[in-house]
């Protein structure tokens, strides 16, 4: 029997950014963690810190986003500073590249919406026409209608984030359990029993951030997380000269790397790559960017997005379990500092607060209209 | 370092590696020329590390090296040809024209 503070299952960026912030707030955490056999988005992703497109409609998405935003420049230094890894975090705002007037246009409408539901909380964005692009990209392509920007956006390389955030677990005093794949959860109000394999995990508190595995998980203590996979691909090219600034699409790492990526398919639990997709990513990387049609290509790969049916994140605590919170969402790069250093507070006081409501799965069971 | 093994060689050719003329076996590789001549085959884009290349099968990539005014190119996949010209690859390559 380990006893402990609190138990978080899921060891990607979900559950060891709330991990993280348990620890650090003083709880003595056990991280389990399925391990390399899992779906793991956290070894798959793009690595922004995206706020632009987040939240048309939903204001409180796009208040959490940003929030986690501004957090994350004081997040990174805290991580690089407790552990010597650094998530490579920049901030220097990004832009979306539109490829015609109708996709610019209504990326317009988008932030402009967000601007106005975002009120006295001021949104800012730039729209940027052709030529203005132009003039910070020469390089852009002749379909390149425009672009928008906001100084919220930013990345990090989401390798040395994973790494950094399972090493200040260890720093504050936490267990990391690999190969924990858990097995039975029995559940009494703050008391928690978790079983992997022959090893028994006992804690007043239980997180739940197992990803896609949330959807069987979160019934074991009266939580609904009802998330499906939704695959992205991604090409990497060889490493170039610093080419081009931060777009949601198309990145370049700090060693000269190129990421291209977005894609979106409903293609259940297959992570493989698919010869569409990347060919739909290459195409429009080349139509944005026509250089980019000879830079070699070093590797693709494809990896399972973590999404809930509206595409937000479910964050709720069990009624009836105290002690045992859900947390699962599709951006845990962008939202890993509100995670740390919000979302494990609320846990530690025992409650999540009225901001966080909206979030709550609640929200699916709404009884359909005739 | 590297010498050549002792067999019958029919035709051999003239490569220009990091402007030194160098007469090769025709059945050489550009990253076989490299190792020939004692030259590296590049820099590294993130510290600037010399390299030599290494696995000689298409793997490693320590060998990209600039042939014939293109950059990258692994040179242990390119079978030398007369005349060409083989630079080092220094850090990273451009990207655009």
């Amino acid at each position: 029997m380990s006893t402990h503070d609190a138990i978080v299952i899921g060891g990607g960026l979900v559950g060891g950014a709330i991990g993280y912030g348990l620890a650090r707030g003083g709880l003595k955490v056990a991280l389990l963690d399925e391990g390399d056999t899992a779906f793991r988005a956290a070894r798959g992703n793009f690595g922004l810190v995206w706020v632009q497109s987040k939240g048309a409609g939903v204001p409180e998405y796009q208040c959490w986003s940003r929030l986690s935003s501004e957090l994350w420049v004081d997040f990174a230094a805290e991580l690089r500073d407790a552990t010597g890894v650094d998530p490579m975090h920049e901030r220097r705002g990004g832009l979306r590249i539109c490829l015609s007037e109708q996709e610019l246009e209504e990326r317009c409408k988008m932030v402009e919406q967000i601007r106005l539901e975002q009120g006295a909380a001021n949104f800012e964005y730039q729209v940027l026409g052709r030529e203005e692009l132009k003039q910070l990209i020469p390089a852009i392509g002749p379909e390149v209608a425009g672009a928008t920007y906001t100084r919220y956006d930013g990345a990090v390389n989401p390798l040395p984030l994973l790494r950094a955030l399972h090493a200040a677990i260890l720093r504050y005093g936490g267990k990391y359990a690999p190969h924990a794949r858990v097995t039975a959860i029995a559940a009494e109000p703050n008391e928690f029993t978790v079983e992997v394999g022959g090893t028994v995990y006992l804690a007043p508190r239980l997180v739940i951030a197992a990803g896609l595995g949330n959807k069987e998980l979160a019934p074991f203590v009266g939580l609904d997380a009802p998330v499906r996979p939704v695959r992205g691909n991604i090409i990497a090219t060889e490493r170039v000269a610093p080419a081009i600034p931060l777009t949601q699409t198309i990145r370049q790492m700090p060693e000269g790397g190129l990421l291209l990526g977005d894609s979106y398919e409903e293609a259940g639990y297959d992570d493989f790559t698919a010869l569409r997709p990347l060919r739909d990513i290459a195409s429009r990387a080349v139509r944005a960017f026509p250089f980019l049609r000879d830079v070699n290509v070093v590797r693709t790969w494809a990896a399972l997005r973590v999404m809930s049916p509206d595409g937000l994140p479910i964050y709720e605590q069990s009624r009836d379990f105290p002690g045992a919170f859900v947390a699962t969402c599709h951006s845990g790069v962008t939202l890993a500092a509100a995670h740390a250093l919000r979302y494990a507070p609320h846990v530690i006081e025992g409650k999540l607060p009225a901001e966080l409501a909206r979030f709550a799965s609640a929200r699916f069971h709404v009884q359909k209209a005739a | 370092m590297f010498r050549k093994l002792p067999e019958a060689e029919s035709d051999s050719v003239t490569v220009v590696v990091d402007g030194a003329a160098v007469r090769v076996p025709a059945s050489f590789t550009a990253a076989a020329a490299v190792l020939f001549n004692g030259s590296i085959a590049r820099t590294t884009p993130v510290s600037g590390s010399p390299r030599a290349p290494y696995c000689m099968m298409g793997v490693c990539f320590d060998c990209l090296m600039e042939i014939d005014g293109v950059p990258n190119r692994q040179g242990c996949l390119v079978p030398v040809a007369e005349g060409m010209r083989i630079n080092p690859q220094r850090g990273a390559r451009k990207a655009e024209p």
